[in-house]
Formats: structure tokens, sequence, C-alpha cells
């Protein structure tokens, strides 16, 4: 059994720091900390202490150590903190040291937020956010994880969560109390008005949901035309512009490059595509247009590359819907440019930046920035889809169908318990006694 | 020594039921009670059933117990509730003439082979090596068993109140038991106290019927029993009337002097069955409430005013009572009153309603916390067969929640445990389409058959009615028509090129039943319950597939069986409230620990490694 083990891992990040810490937690934590570092400090507070291996006495380092008594702590079980000089060596001395004791083990990938979970310090939801916490790359990526992991998607999934029970007991008093005169008939007609506000209102957040999974996942931008437009050469100036460059890959094929950004908070793809041309000219070109006509499918935003020397490069082939059309290449005149498209030359510094305020502008006006964003899994989209077609579901039955009512109102609840926790009889009993006046 | 196999203590709707449940199996049973005559006593008010309650009695009923049959006997005014609401939710209920009622249980009684009745006080269980072995009667008798059931009621340290009077009692007029109530408790059973309420009882002559409004029973009875196929007793009408602001403010002005409101009370009483007093407070706004004046019996003049249950000063009943319209000179045969009691807490039961403390002892009714006389007859029915079983040494049999609200009941009792009277509602049962009060006896008379609880009457009536139901439900299938020759006759339905079956249409919102039979005349020709069944089956033909498909998982779950003496206490990764509430359940199957409230995925998930451990499997 895993869980009876007491866990260490380093908690800060791996090399060269400041500091580093390793964090302990499980029964025996309080007893490891004693034989690492002598007498712990009162709980709750820090000392500063000598690390010594208990087996030879010798001194690993100087550091703080910080010890927190269950269960309010992170994990909910004891937790002891090194806070040692984030030197490589010390740091797996450290470790070593710890993994020597007995009953005390490195903890498995994601094992504290677990224990956390397990011990009711997290929900679900919470424990989601924090892992995105763990790993946003971004602001708004990080201002949406503290959302979630602050409950604050919670508090909103526990508010649908209350108006569902009411619904759901409005119908349940008409079907179990229907003799009492308090009830009778009014209890169902009552019910209607709250699941379609319900209704709307998960329809409004499963549509704001998009940015939520963007702000996740990041924006696919990108950068479509015939060849020879000079795509290429605007991908690597758009990407060159912005100083946070997270990561260059290439695509999987040779054809689609990727390049991946910090856009003012917003994580963007920018894709470079392959030329799309109507008559290809042999079967390894035509394999690259098909797979660039996919890229341009899956793409949140597309920017349509033409340039004034390149004939009849302005228009927007057919099966591909631009979100932007960009006349590149714009040092060397007009050509036969639109007056809408935007131009802009690779030479131009000006002329860069203020396409990727453009972009920048689609991407927020499209997505928001998304720090509220409620549904940002797919997990908690299924629930939701699942929750309101069985909510739609109820308003379809007549009267005389009631318990057709509530058995799509009861899956509607099942749905959602998987992100609010489940609605049990007793929370439509307690709503149904203080509503009506019941007992004849 | 008399020696039986099993003793059942407790006359009430608990005891006769376990008592004739033991008997039907073959267990010698002995049913000991103060006195033979108050046997099927309606403590409360004069009605079987209603929603949820009447699902029991019908279920009591498919499993061969008295209730459906007393009732049916007794029944002065039958009225089917939710009768234009869905098969599902229809609950048959039934007004009572008390001494009918008590009159047909008791024969009912006499007329059981293999069961005795002995008048008597039991004031000792006796427990030989931790197992019940019999009991012992004030009178100084021993009797001897193999397992015994208390059907106790509210006799365990009852007390009675009206205003500042209190009066230990277990019912108006009859002693408490003490001797039991210590000694389950010594045992380890948890105990708690629990209060209801009943209303004063009238003088009908006293009435003036003319001032009120009559409600009368169905024209076509919906009987409890299938053996029934007519009224016996004349058949009556109640009548209602209601509260005034007169009678609002007398409550008002005097509701310090209710034993309710004067802190007299320690006992939780049930939010579904408040007191007058209580409905005035928490209900200020309302400047009315009805109240159902219930004969208690057709050649008795007591009226049973439903609604009206008080623990107020009898002088102030009168006055409150007498400003109610045609109530004006009634005369006051008896105060209402407020009974606390003593309970123990069912997660001490197994499903099998067996005591885990003590081997052999049994709880059924209102001494697990329970309210209602269905309730208790069907938790009595299910103690019985089990008491019967041990003493034969065969396994316990239960009743899970796909089964119907017999189980639903059980396992709530068990799992959650009561902290107000426990009262079914149609609302408790997850499977809810599923369980309709007329296919009780699809769903529960071949496992009563197979556990010999069933007798032959009842056998051959299933399957006569089950041969025919399968005959409509072939019927219903095979008869097809095209949509193109549908719509010449008449129906409304999508010319999709589709054919459909007779059932597609009987369930379809604009044909229905008639007129799917005016299409194939052999349908009129089928009785009135085969043509019901075809309907719930075509109404909730898109719900039970999902149904059926979570009542296979739940029992796949209950098949996860959890070691008995596991130490919840020592299960590392779980939080310490639910390690609190496992180790007052102690689940008895995964399934089971997952119905206790707070539950989590995560923590079932660490329940089971726990169970897995190596170190585990080596002690087991």
């Amino acid at each position: 059994m895993t869980g009876r083990d007491t866990i260490f891992a380093l908690s800060s990040g791996h090399g060269r720091a400041g500091i580093a810490v390793v964090r302990i937690s499980g029964e025996v934590a309080e007893n490891v900390g004693r034989k690492l570092t002598g007498v712990l400090p009162p709980a709750r507070s820090a000392r500063l202490a000598n690390i010594k291996n208990p087996a030879t006495g010798e001194t690993i380092d100087q550091g703080l150590v910080l010890w927190f008594q269950a269960p309010a702590t992170a994990t909910g079980e004891d937790v002891v903190e090194l806070h040692l000089h984030g030197s490589p060596a010390i740091v797996s001395e450290v470790l070593r040291v710890l993994g020597g004791l007995a009953g005390v083990r490195a903890a498995e990938a994601g094992e504290f937020s677990r224990r956390a979970f397990a011990n009711g310090k997290l929900d679900l939801v919470e424990v989601e956010g924090l892992s995105d916490l763990l790993s946003a790359r971004t602001e708004a990526q990080r201002k949406q994880a503290v959302f979630q992991l602050m409950g604050g998607a919670s508090s909103v999934y526990g508010s649908w969560r209350t108006r569902m029970i009411r619904a759901l007991a409005l119908v349940e008093a008409a079907v179990d109390f229907s003799e009492e005169e308090d009830v009778a008939g009014a209890a169902l007609a009552q019910s209607r008005p709250v699941v379609q506000a319900l209704i709307a209102d998960m329809e409004l957040a499963l549509a704001q949901s998009r940015s939520g999974e963007v702000i996740r996942d990041g924006v696919r931008v990108v950068l479509a035309g015939i060849p020879n437009t000079g795509k290429s050469s605007l991908l690597n100036a758009l990407a060159k512009r912005e100083a946070a460059i997270v990561s260059s890959i290439p695509g999987t094929t040779r054809d689609v490059i990727e390049v991946s950004f910090d856009l003012r908070g917003i994580p963007v793809t920018l894709c470079d595509t392959a030329g799309l041309r109507a008559a290809p000219a042999d079967e390894v070109e035509q394999i690259g247009i098909a797979r660039s006509l996919r890229s341009v499918a899956d793409a949140d935003v597309v920017i349509w590359v033409g340039a004034p020397d390149v004939a009849g490069s302005m228009a927007v082939q057919e099966g591909v819907s631009a979100d932007l059309v960009v006349a590149n290449k714009s040092d060397l005149g007009a050509g036969e440019v639109a007056e809408s498209a935007q131009k802009v030359s690779t030479f131009d510094v000006a002329s860069v930046s203020s396409l990727l305020a453009t972009v920048q502008g689609l991407v927020e006006s499209r997505y928001g920035r998304g720090e509220q964003a409620l549904i940002v899994r797919a997990r908690q989209r299924s629930a939701v889809v699942n929750s309101i077609r069985h909510l739609n579901d109820s308003l379809g039955h007549s009267l005389g169908r009631i318990e057709l009512v509530a058995e799509d109102l009861r899956a509607a609840a099942n749905a959602m318990g998987r992100l609010t926790g489940a609605i049990g009889v007793e929370d439509l009993l307690g709503s149904i006694f203080s509503e009506f006046c019941i007992g004849k | 020594m008399k020696a039986f196999d099993v003793i059942v203590v407790g006359g009430g709707h608990a005891g006769v039921e376990a008592a004739a449940a033991a008997a039907r199996v073959g267990a010698e049973t002995a049913l000991v009670t103060h006195r033979f005559a108050t046997i099927g006593e309606m403590s409360c008010n004069p009605a079987i059933g209603g929603l949820g309650k009447g699902h029991l009695v019908r279920e009591i009923d498919a499993l061969d117990g008295l209730m459906g049959r007393a009732a049916d006997a007794a029944g002065i005014q039958f009225r089917l509730l939710n009768r234009s609401k869905g098969p599902a939710v229809r609950g048959p209920r039934a007004q009572a003439d008390r001494k009918l009622y008590r009159n047909t249980m008791q024969a009912l009684v006499s007329t059981q082979r293999n069961l005795r009745v002995i008048e008597g006080a039991v004031s000792r269980l006796l427990v030989e090596n931790g197992q019940a072995s019999g009991v012992k009667c004030d009178d100084g008798n021993y009797y001897r068993a193999g397992a015994v059931v208390i059907t106790a009621g509210t006799f365990l340290n009852g007390l009675i109140h009206i205003g500042n009077e209190t009066t230990p009692a277990g019912r108006h007029g009859e002693p408490p038991a003490r001797g039991l109530s210590d000694q389950l408790r010594n045992a380890g059973l948890k105990t708690g106290r629990l209060k209801t309420g009943t209303p004063a009882r009238l003088d009908g002559r006293t009435i003036n019927w003319d001032e009120l409004e009559p409600q009368y029973g169905d024209d076509m009875p919906s009987f409890f029993s299938l053996f029934t196929g007519a009224t016996t007793a004349p058949q009556v009408p109640c009548f209602i009337t209601n509260t005034t602001a007169v009678t609002h403010r007398i409550i008002a002005d005097n509701i310090h002097l209710s034993a309710m409101y004067s802190g007299q009370i320690q006992g939780v009483g049930p939010r579904y069955c408040p007191s007058i007093e209580d409905k005035i407070w928490r209900f200020a706004d309302r400047t009315s409430h009805q109240i159902f004046l219930e004969p208690e019996g057709v050649d008795d003049h007591t009226v049973y005013p439903n609604g009206i249950s008080t623990s107020l000063p009898a002088t102030v009943q009168e006055a409150f009572i007498r400003s109610i319209p045609g109530l004006r000179d009634v005369a006051i045969l008896r105060p209402g009153y407020a009974i606390e009691y003593d309970y123990f807490d069912p997660v001490g039961l197994r499903a099998s309603l067996e005591v885990k403390a003590i081997p052999g002892i049994f709880l059924a009714g209102q001494i697990n916390g329970t309210t209602g006389y269905e309730e208790a007859a069907a938790q009595g029915l299910v103690a019985g067969l089990n008491a019967a079983r041990r003493a034969g040494r065969k396994e316990a049999v239960t009743f899970d929640r796909g089964e119907g609200y017999l189980g639903v009941m059980i396992d709530d009792l068990v799992t959650k445990g009561v902290s107000e009277p426990y009262r079914m509602f149609t609302s408790r049962a997850e499977y809810r389409l599923s369980f309709r009060a007329n296919n009780a006896d699809e769903r529960l008379t071949p496992k009563g058959v197979e556990l010999g609880l069933v007798g032959t009457a009842r056998r051959e009536l299933y399957e006569t009615r089950q041969a025919t139901i399968e005959t409509a439900r072939s019927l219903a299938a095979a008869l097809r028509i095209t949509s193109a020759k549908g719509a010449k006759a008449g129906l409304r339905i999508n010319q999709d090129g589709q054919t459909r079956s007779a059932l597609d249409l009987i369930g379809m919102p604009g044909v229905g039943f008639e007129r799917t039979a005016e299409l194939w005349p052999e349908l009129k020709d089928l009785p009135g319950f085969a043509r019901e069944v075809l309907e719930a089956d075509a109404l909730y033909s898109g719900y039970t597939g999902r149904q059926v498909a979570e009542v296979a998982i739940l029992r796949r779950e209950e098949c996860c069986v959890l070691p008995e003496g596991l130490d919840y206490l020592t299960i590392p990764s779980l939080s310490a409230e639910l390690r609190q509430k496992l180790h007052r359940v102690k689940p008895g199957t995964l399934a089971q620990a997952g119905r206790i409230d707070g539950m989590t995925p995560a923590a079932l998930a660490a329940i089971l490694s726990f169970v897995k451990r190596p170190e585990a499997r080596k002690s087991a």
C-alpha cells in the first residue's frame, strides 16, 4: 500500500538555484526531520539547522527546517520542509540519505497532490488547477490555474449544484407530496424557469470555455498562402520580435514548421505551411499541400499571406477561411494588393510589430483573456455537455409524465456530480422540507 | 423450558410480519406480546399505503406477507395517489377500519401454521457464548430460541408529553419496556431519541358534517393484494376542513405551553409530519392548513383529524380544535400527544437486520428509527425470514437497491443510519421507474418462491398472471404497422417509412393504448393488469435500459465484499471524517461504502488498495 509510506521529493526546480526545497510528507515525517536536523521547530515555524546524515553524523548543509502538523498541511499529513542551498550536489546527497531511511521513499509524480486530494485538501477541479499552475508557461495560464486552484471554478459549479437541487426538489415534491395542498401542482411549474435559467448559464459558460481550453493548450495561428509569398521569413520575423520564445520545434512533417511563443500572456503556436498550389508539381508536393490544408482546418486563426511580386497570391484560395489577409514584402510596392490587406515587410520592424498587435487583438477578441474560464478540460466539458443534454430532455415531457422530468433532472445532476460532488436524497429532502409545509 | 426456532417480541406491524414470515419458511415460531387483543393495532392514523408506502405493501404482498390482505379487508376508502401521473409513481392508499384491520390480522396470525402467540412481557434477552439463545418474561418463564426478533416499536423508554405533563408509556394506556433497551445499549448499540406525535381523537357524533366537503374514494379501487377482487367493507368518505385565523392565534398565544417548544422534548421529530404548532411557527405566512377528518371505522364514531398532531395542553387543544369549521361543538375523546422513544442506530445492523454485536438478535420496525406501519412491516418480513434462516443455519438473504423499495429502505438504514424518523419516499429509489406498485410480484415473487416464503396459492396466481403478461408482450411486439398504413388509419406519426410495433404506438404521446387497440382488436381482450404492464413498458422503454445497466454495475460492486474486521481508523489516506463514518457503518461491500455520505472515488480507491495490500492478504 503506497499511501502508508512517507514520501519525499525535491519540490523546487532542478539544477543550480539560490535555494532548493525538499518536502517530506507522511506518518514518520516528524521523525525523519528530527533525525536529519536534531530538534524540530514548533509547528508552523522555521529554524536554522545543520542538516546531517544520521548514519555518519556528517553535516551536509546548513539550512532552514519547517515543520507542519497534520491535518492542517498541504497534503493533510505531517510535513517537514528542508530549505537547502540550491547546489545539485547537496540536493542529491540529501535525497540519497532520505531514501536510505526505513519507511521513507521518493514520491511518484503527482503523489503529493494525490494525497492532498485523498485527504480532502483539494477537490478534483482544484487538483487539476494545481497541476496546470505548476506547468503554466504564461501569465494568462497562471491566472486561470489560480482561479481553478482557489476554488473559483468549484464555487461556480457549486452554485449550479444548488440550483439543480432546487429544481429537482420542486419536481420531487410534486411527485412525493402531491397530496399536500402546499405543493399541489405549483411545484413543477416553478421548476421550469429554474431549469431554463440553469441551461442558459451553463451554455454560456460552455461557449466561453473555448477560451479556457485555448489558454491551457495555446492558440494555433497558421500562415497560409501560395508558394513564394515569404511566409517562412514572416514567421521568423514575427517570432523574433517576441523576447519570450519558448521553443522552436520543427513540425512533425518537413512541411509544417511551428514556433511557440508568449503573446502578452497568451500562449501562441505559429505555424508555417507549405505553399498551396492548384496544380502541384509532383506527389511529394501534393502530400505537403494536403498537410497544409489539414493544418489550416485545425487552426484557431488563419492568416493568408500574399505578396505583390507573386501573381494571384492575394486571392484567398477556395476552401481556406482566412481571418486576416496580409500583403507581405510591402517594400516591393503595391502591385495588385487591395486596400483592406495589412501590409508588412520583414525589413520594417514597425510593420511586423503592428501585425503582431493585430494578431493579438484577433486572439483576444475571440478567446478573451480567459482568466475566469470555468471549463478548461475535456472532462469538465463533457460533464457540462451531458448535464445540459439531460436538462433539455427534462423540459420535453408533459405534465402527466413528471416522473420522467425527475429522471432527466436526476441524470443531469449525476453528470454534474463528477464536478461538484453527488447530489443525494438528503439534499433534496432538505430543500423540500424547508420550502414546503409538508404533513397533512 | 419451551423451545422455538424463532421468537418474535412485539405484536405490531413489524412483529406480525416477522412471525408470519418465519413461520412460512417452516420455523417453529412464537410471537410474544402483552395482549393478543392488541395484535395488529393501528396506533396512529387509520390508513395504510400512500406514495412509497403503498409500493412497500405491494412488495410485502408479493412475498406473501399479511399487510396487503388485512388492509384490503379493512379498507373503507381506496384511493390511488398520483393517478394522473405515470405508473411508477402511483401509490395505492386506503383508509382502514381499525377494528376490522385488527381482527383480520389476528385471524391471519391465528391460522398461520408453525406460529404460536404467547401473552407476556419480555424482560430479558438470553445470550450464550455471545449469541442469542432465548428470552425471559416478567412472569418468570424462559423460552429458548435459535434467533430472536425484537419489534418493540415506541415501547423502549417511551415518554408521552401533553403540555407539561409527562407519562412513561409505550402507547396510550400501555406500559413501556425498559429492560431490553438497557440490555441492547450495554451490548454497544448506539442509541438515539426520536419523537413523533398524534392528534386528538374526536367524537364523530358531535361534528357538523353538513358544513364540510366530502372526499370519496376511487370508483375502481386499487387493492394492495393480488388476492383481492372486491371490497368487503362498506365504503365511506373522508371530510376536509381547515384551520382558521382564530386557530392560528390560539396556538401562537399558547405555543410556550407546547412540550415541543418548552424545551421538554429532546427527541428529533420528522420534518414531513410536523405538529400543528410547528407548522404555524415555521410557516407563519400561511393563513390556513388543511385537515382531513378520517373515520376510524364504520361502526366506530372515533374520528382521526389528520394534520393537527400536537403536544399542547388538553385545554388548549380543545380551544383550537373548536375554532375549526365543523368542529365548533366537538367532543374530544382523548387529547393528542407527543411521544419520545429510544431507537437503535441501524448502522449497527447487517442488511439481514441482524445485530452485528449479538448474532441471533434481529431488530425491525420503529426500534430502527423508522416511522410508519408499512416501513415496519417490510422490515419485519426481512427480519423474520432471516431469523428463521439463522435458526436453520442457512445463509442470510438480503434485498438490494435494484430489487425494490424493501432493499432501498434497508440499505438506507444500515448504510446511512437514522437522524430523524425514516419514512419511505419514492425519491429515495434511484431505480424508481423500474419499481412500480403493479410489478412488485414480477420483481419479488420468484425470489419468494425460491426461499419457500411464498405459498402454493400465491405461486399459481403469479404464474398465471405472468403467462398472460408474457403473451401480451409478445403480441405487442409482433403486431406491426408501416408508417403509411398508420397514417391511413388516422394516426399522427412520422412518415419515415419505418414499421412500428403495437408497443411503440402505445408509448407514443399522440397515440396510446386505446387508439392502438382500435387497430388490433385482440389487444382489447387483454385483462387490465396486462394492459397496465404494456403501457408502463412502452412509456419507460427509453429509460429502463439505462437503469438495468446501472443495476448491473451496482450488483458487480456489491460482489466486492469488505472484510468484517477491517479497521477503517488505520487507513492512512482517508480524511478523519470519512474514517469515522466508515468505522461507524462498517460497510459489508464496496458498493455500500460508496453510498456513505461524503464518499469520494479517491477514498474508495484507497479502501480497495488497503484491502488488497500484501499484509492484508497474508493475514486473511
